[in-house]
């Protein structure tokens, strides 16, 4: 039984929507943020960690997050486990943010 | 450090589901195929993926499927290939 990202042969879920569609702010930053992290003059994260992080979500979160939801998220997971952030840490910034814009 | 396949030899695809990343789909596993080129070598995903080094470097091949063998009922023409990248770790001679 392949996992949850190994998706070829799956049965689908009918056409792909090919249509083109723009990206939102936030989309493009995690694009830039990943760029930033994984330059190879830093190298704080490599893709290859980032895929594992990906793949190490659970099967329903895998399904339910988007693309660049699923970018954040695995960054996220990677910058804790280095031991760049904590999770509290990002938790507040996220709690300023909404403060600010609400 | 010398490849231990050549383009136009037979290979057959390990079949496993170690934990951890890899980069060898499912669908491809146990399904024999020719090499079609040598890529040269490339650090192993399967511990760059946990912050290790990728050493020592893999040999990465361009390998040619009939789409017939790799899908069950596939439709089409049997001239229809499927080419995917494959480690070397991941090959045995068919």
């Amino acid at each position: 039984m392949p996992r949850v990202h190994d998706r070829g042969g799956w049965p689908d879920a009918g056409p792909i929507n090919k249509a083109e569609h723009d990206l939102s702010m936030w989309e493009k930053r995690t694009d830039a943020l990943l760029m930033l992290l994984a330059r190879p003059t830093k190298r704080v994260l490599r893709v290859d960690e980032l895929r594992r992080a990906i793949e190490s979500l659970a099967p329903d979160a895998y399904e339910k997050l988007s693309y660049y939801e699923r970018w954040i998220t695995a960054i996220e997971i990677l910058l804790i486990e280095k031991g760049i952030l904590t999770r509290t840490e990002i938790d507040q910034k996220a709690e300023e943010i909404n403060i600010h814009q609400s | 450090m010398s490849a231990k396949f050549k383009p136009g030899d037979k290979v057959r695809v390990r079949v496993g589901s170690p934990p951890g990343h890899l980069r060898t789909p499912h669908y491809i596993q146990g399904k024999t195929g020719s090499v079609a080129a040598v890529h040269g070598t490339f650090r192993n995903p399967e511990s760059l993926a946990y912050g290790g080094d990728g050493l020592p470097k893999q040999f990465l091949y361009l390998v040619c499927f009939e789409q017939t063998q790799v899908w069950e009922q596939y439709p089409a023409s049997r001239q229809d290939r499927l080419l995917i990248d494959i480690y070397e770790h991941w090959l045995e001679p068919a």
